[in-house]
């Protein structure tokens, strides 16, 4: 697995979420994907980016641009210092939330990708990993 | 911050947004419309999203709030142009949008808010001539 480039950016405010939507949205184009895959890519990275201001307290992400030699794809890593998540089954159901949200937030990211992780304890914030490979439904 | 502009035609208010709004956008164009609906007595709400290319839970919960206030105020609302990649993506997220009425584009979108002030109309005064 090739990581061809990578990029941090700071996810603290609402205006910094549309500045996430319009990063992932390039990169998803330099990538080759579809428009369909575009958007929902960039649809899931709107989700988690707003989840980390509303429930983390902000953080950051970082975006890679993968190559493993027969895939492109596109890896974006979401990081706060947050409370963590006690009970991540909860957290991926739909209409949960302890916000004022709709709670589709982390499952209809988790939908929206083809790789979803999360790793989070209470109390050490709250890593998820979403990956988008070009060409997989 | 940016504000959205809403136009009065009629007895309807029109919304075209054209850029991607930030939350506090979204919420500020919510009060704006529901304060319009009344200010103008308006019946009728179009949102055109034609230029969006993402529209996510937040946004999906705001057009899916204003129709629901709309509707309370006595107005009906009707979303128009969503791009077909943001209709795959939203089912795919779990919202459906229920109670928001849809049409393909602007032309159509009035057509059905016409119709529906007619039926309403026809229903507080079934004797009255018709004259289209």
């Amino acid at each position: 697995m090739q990581i061809k480039k990578s990029e941090t950016l700071s996810v603290r405010s609402s205006a910094e979420v549309v500045g996430v939507r319009q990063a992932v949205r390039k990169w998803a184009i330099e990538v080759g994907f579809s428009l369909v895959e575009q958007t929902k890519v960039v649809t899931a990275a709107s989700e988690l980016a707003r989840n980390m201001i509303d429930y983390g307290g902000g953080g950051a992400m970082r975006m890679e641009a993968l190559d493993d030699g027969l895939r492109r794809g596109l890896r974006l890593h979401f990081e706060d210092q947050g409370p963590g998540i006690p009970d991540i089954p909860a957290a991926l159901r739909d209409g949960f939330t302890t916000g004022g949200g709709m709670g589709l937030g982390l499952g209809g990211a988790k939908r929206l990708s083809n790789e979803f992780e999360i790793r989070t304890a209470p109390g050490e914030g709250t890593h998820i990993t979403i990956t988008r490979w070009k060409g997989v439904s | 911050m940016e504000r959205i502009p809403i136009l009065k035609m009629g007895r309807c208010l029109l919304v075209s947004i054209q850029v991607d709004m930030d939350d506090r956008t979204a919420m500020t164009l919510q009060d704006d419309l529901t304060a319009q609906i009344v200010k103008h007595h308006a019946r009728g709400v179009l949102i055109d999203i034609s230029s969006l290319d993402v529209v996510d839970s937040f946004i999906g919960r705001m057009l899916a709030n204003t129709a629901a206030m709309a509707r309370i105020l006595d107005a009906d609302t009707v979303v128009v142009g969503m791009q077909p990649s943001v209709a795959i993506t939203l089912v795919e997220l779990g919202l459906s949008l229920k109670g928001v009425r849809s049409a393909l584009d602007v032309e159509r979108g009035m057509e059905l808010l016409r119709k529906i002030a007619n039926d309403q109309a026809e229903k507080a005064d079934p004797d009255a001539d018709q004259e289209e």
